[in-house]
């Protein structure tokens, strides 16, 4: 009870890591069936339409429900403590935005069991994805489902964007601000601008298969090139969504593991303003082969290259913090360290990409797979485990195991190089991406068996990191306030896991990197700027959970509106819509009670703070 | 010695995209790297442009990554506070311009292969036009000049810009021939791609369709059956002569009442599916067996005529063709149908 009434950004925190561990360990089965399936040619082990299900999901569970909450999760746990707030700036707004993405996600996995899964790609192209090409409930799932866990997101990026604009301690400004603080600030500017565009396409299409509306119809004016722009202003800075928060926490590990400040610090501030912004001019590097002519294919081809160099700043920025340094190799360490050549490999495909006429011949192969995945797991997922390992005592209380991180480390990588480096000759050589099998005798063999090795290593490196979570969780809770001693932002001053009210004393901030600066003055601890208070608390509650179970049952209900069932009744609540009003009523009547009724939560008093 | 084993893992896939290169990997008539026409060698040349400035790029970052992390690693008893440098902006500028510089050497070749690869080719009298349609999941050739239309099996003269119109029927696919070049997408009606290739030597190339367009997706092959000029001017011919009916009467109305309700030959039919005229030359059965029993993944043409014929949902699953069987064939009439069409064949 106590998980689904809070509004504690920590223990929002947790939740969106298990939920999002959980869906993450869904897509990492469903690739471990896909490379199953792809170990030999013709192999039967699944089906074509169960495997496009299957990579279908896996796209899709990956892109907005396996990486993007673990990346909430890092985000709520450190962003206050970084910042030194006592919370985010909406904490009902935070709980909220977890539970419509909880329940955005299970609607979208329940597809599996209730009637067949999306299966026109992650992507859903019109009109493969229209009603008449795809005649399962499948992609309303995907419409329906991706719109409520859509909203989550949404919220939550606003929410952080108060929190950074209105909350940092007294002194921190911008240009004080850790780097992990700076890439979620613009990411959740890059959530607000993009994810509109995404609710707006899932929309015309959920009213194109639901309601027979003609967006994306070609014999009713409709055009389906349409449904690929929509997809992409929004698909393309969402891969900034993903990467930057991970760029962020590099920034943060790097320096603290090299005993040094971050280089080029202002340099890698507005990289990532820049990085974002050419985020939003290059949509349509995904469409070259789509025919928008030389003029379009130049000018996005041209623009797609610039991307280059801020990241390149980054990278040569990232090699000249440890130049100097004592760079010690802790677990988070040698994922960052391990980030920065396999990050700069998917970088460095992404411009060759770029070349339109070259791209004409990468598009829809191997090679975009292979590319997509070194940023995404090499970039990304590198980076998600640098940031648990690092953030794990402070979020936990317990450090997690060094030797086990080391082999999950070693595992993963190895494994994550030999299935997807391969990937790009494959695709070179002439094969296709989402195909289900392939015909033998075209020198494609021997590649994907590796590959499949390959992800199989992977997954072993997952289960040590489950096996490591295990066990030290059966550990006491003993974690220093700053165990790795080197610590050199503010999360570091207050004791792991903080107390609930985060800060006593709302600490002064002298400079960047706050706390090593105080380090160096020989201060063990901040400055306050402030006298002991009582510090206001806002009160729990399971409205926010009441509302998505609502709009949950809203979308059940209009996915449904249109079919026949066996039983009358059951044909009666849903094909007049009464579910879907029943739903609606829920969420409605519980934004009621929080209008009407006035919580002006709790305090804690000072006694009780010295009481501790 | 761990950081030594560190450093050769990471240039051990360096050289092995070396190796791999200057091997030249994958079939001659199905590889990207192995180009056979004018287009697919400029995509390669801007591919092998790119690759090597990235490589170069790769080497730079590798290396100076392995020099910090051996070089910087922490000393036991290491304790004083190394310099904390805030940046330094020449070395700033240094990667903010040689990136640049980079881009535009890039750049350059890029943009102008855009605009060439933009070159129509459809008011060419002496490109061969040829209008391409997609279906689930198979693909139709026309040649508006001629008077033909195909499927599967596009021959094209050597030597010989073909000018593609192309269209979908159905959902989006896109048109792939690696060794010939890049792919075009295949959209709608209203929204019509054109591009062109040509063939420089004789030959059989694979084709692909590489936009997922349902569960045979990955079955949507054909062939590009580049033969010289006099063969093809015959192929047209033989292909314009007058339908070949079953010799058994019987049979030939079985063919006639199942058949070509939705297939055409010569003459004959409607063509909603496949063209069957002359389909005994073909390079393979339904895009996917392969009709040369002297491979190991082949199989004599009347085989895969049958396997086809017996149960065309399981060599391509979704495909739109019923099963003979559900049309009221007996398996002897389809041996037959399938006896004859693997005899059906051009000169």
């Amino acid at each position: 009870m106590d998980w689904i009434t809070t509004v504690d950004h920590k223990k929002i925190a947790i939740l969106y890591l298990w939920a999002g561990g959980l869906f993450f360990g869904i897509g990492g089965l469903e690739a471990i069936l896909i490379r199953i399936q792809l170990i030999k040619p013709m192999n039967d082990f699944l089906d074509a339409q169960t495997f496009n299900e299957l990579i279908t999901m896996h796209g899709t569970t990956m892109i907005f429900l396996g990486v993007m909450p673990v990346i909430f999760a890092l985000m709520n746990a450190v962003i206050p403590l970084q910042i030194g707030a006592r919370d985010v700036a909406f904490p009902f707004l935070n709980a909220l935005g977890f539970w419509t993405f909880l329940f955005g996600g299970i609607l979208l996995n329940l597809s599996w069991i209730m009637g067949g899964a999306p299966d026109a790609g992650w992507t859903s192209y019109a009109p493969l994805s229209s009603s008449t090409y795809s005649t399962t409930h499948g992609v309303d799932f995907y419409t329906i489902g991706l719109q409520i866990a859509g909203l989550g997101t949404l919220i939550g990026g606003i929410n952080f964007l108060a929190t950074i604009i209105t909350m940092r301690a007294p002194g921190m400004s911008y240009m004080r601000m850790p780097m992990f603080a700076w890439t979620t600030f613009i990411t959740s500017a890059i959530i607000l601008f993009a994810f509109p565009a995404i609710t707006v396409g899932l929309v015309l299409l959920t009213f194109d298969r639901i309601l027979g509306a003609n967006f994306f119809e070609v014999g009713g004016g409709g055009s389906p090139v349409l449904w690929q722009h929509i997809f992409w202003i929004f698909g393309h800075p969402e891969v900034y969504i993903l990467i930057l928060p991970a760029f962020g926490i590099i920034s943060e590990v790097i320096p603290t593991f090299s005993r040094k400040r971050l280089f080029g610090y202002s340099s890698m501030v507005f990289a990532t303003i820049l990085i974002a912004f050419l985020g939003f001019m290059v949509w349509a590097h995904h469409m070259f082969t789509t025919g928008l002519g030389p003029v379009a294919n130049a000018l996005f081809s041209v623009s797609t290259m610039l991307i280059a160099v801020p990241t390149g700043i980054k990278i040569f920025n990232w090699l000249f913090t440890m130049w100097g340094g004592q760079v010690r190799f802790t677990t988070p360490n040698l994922f960052a360290a391990g980030f920065i050549p396999t990050f700069t490999m998917g970088g460095v495909t992404g411009v060759m990409l770029a070349s339109a006429p070259a791209d004409f011949q990468f598009h829809d192969t191997y090679f975009v797979v292979a590319h997509f995945h070194y940023v995404i797991v090499g970039g990304l997922v590198l980076g998600l485990f640098a940031g648990l390992h690092y953030w794990w005592p402070k979020m936990f209380g317990r450090m997690l195991s060094e030797s086990l991180g080391k082999w999950t480390f070693w595992t993963f990588i190895i494994g994550f190089h030999m299935t997807f480096f391969v990937q790009h000759f494959l695709g070179l050589m002439g094969m296709q991406r989402r195909v289900f099998t392939y015909l033998p005798n075209q020198q494609f063999d021997l590649l994907n068996l590796v590959s499949t090795i390959g992800a199989f290593l992977m997954g072993v490196g997952m289960i040590i990191f489950l096996i490591n979570i295990y066990l030290t969780s059966r550990k006491p809770a003993d974690a220093s306030n700053d165990p790795w001693e080197d610590g050199r932002t503010l999360e570091w001053t207050i004791p792991s896991p903080p107390p609930e009210y985060n800060f006593k004393q709302t600490p002064l901030v002298r400079g960047i990197d706050a706390f090593w600066k105080e380090k160096t003055a020989g201060h063990t601890a901040m400055t306050p700027a402030e006298p002991v208070g009582s510090i206001h608390m806002p009160s729990a509650t399971a409205i926010p959970f009441v509302m998505s179970v609502g709009i949950f049952i809203a979308g059940l209900g209009f996915m449904f509106s249109r079919d026949e069932f066996g039983n009358a009744l059951m044909s009666f609540l849903f094909n007049n819509y009464i579910v879907t009003a029943i739903g609606l009523l829920i969420t409605f009547g519980a934004m009621l009670i929080r209008s009407l009724y006035d919580d002006h939560g709790w305090h804690i008093e000072p006694e009780e703070l010295e009481g501790r | 010695m761990m950081k030594t084993w560190q450093a050769v893992k990471r240039l051990l896939p360096m050289m092995s995209v070396f190796a791999l290169i200057l091997a030249g990997c994958g079939r001659e008539d199905l590889s990207v790297l192995r180009p056979q026409g004018p287009v697919a060698e400029s995509s390669l040349g801007l591919i092998k442009l790119s690759i090597m400035i990235m490589i170069v790029v790769l080497l730079i970052v590798f290396a100076i990554a392995a020099y910090v992390m051996i070089k910087f690693r922490r000393k036991p008893n290491q304790t004083e506070i190394p310099e904390q440098v805030e940046g330094n902006f020449k070395l700033e500028i240094l990667w903010t311009v040689i990136p640049l510089i980079l881009v535009v050497v890039l750049a350059i070749p890029t943009v102008k292969q855009v605009f060439a690869a933009g070159n129509d080719h459809s008011n060419d009298k002496n490109a061969i036009k040829v209008k391409v349609t997609g279906h689930q999941y198979w693909w139709e050739f026309e040649y508006g000049d001629y008077g033909v239309i195909t499927a599967q099996d596009l021959v094209i003269p050597t030597g010989k810009d073909i000018a593609f119109e192309l269209i979908t029927k159905d959902v989006l696919h896109s048109f792939w021939v690696p060794s010939l070049s890049g792919k075009i997408d295949t959209n709608p009606a209203g929204t019509i791609n054109r591009f062109s290739f040509s063939a420089q030597k004789e030959g059989v190339y694979r084709g692909k369709c590489a936009e997922l367009c349902g569960p045979s997706h990955g079955f949507m092959e054909f062939k590009v059956k580049a033969v010289s000029n006099e063969e093809f001017e015959k192929w047209i011919e033989s292909r314009k002569a007058p339908a070949v009916l079953p010799e058994d009467p019987a049979l030939a109305k079985t063919f006639k009442d199942q058949c070509l309700q939705c297939h055409a030959v010569g003459d004959q039919g409607i063509a909603n599916a496949p063209d069957l005229t002359g389909i005994g030359s073909r390079e393979a059965i339904a895009g996917i067996l392969i009709n040369d029993d002297t491979r190991e993944d082949g199989a004599p043409i009347e085989e895969n005529l049958k396997t086809w014929l017996h149960d065309p949902q399981s060599v391509k699953p979704g495909n739109l063709m019923p099963n003979p069987k559900d049309l009221g064939l007996s398996d002897v009439e389809i041996d037959s149908i399938a006896e004859y069409l693997a005899n059906y064949k051009l000169d």
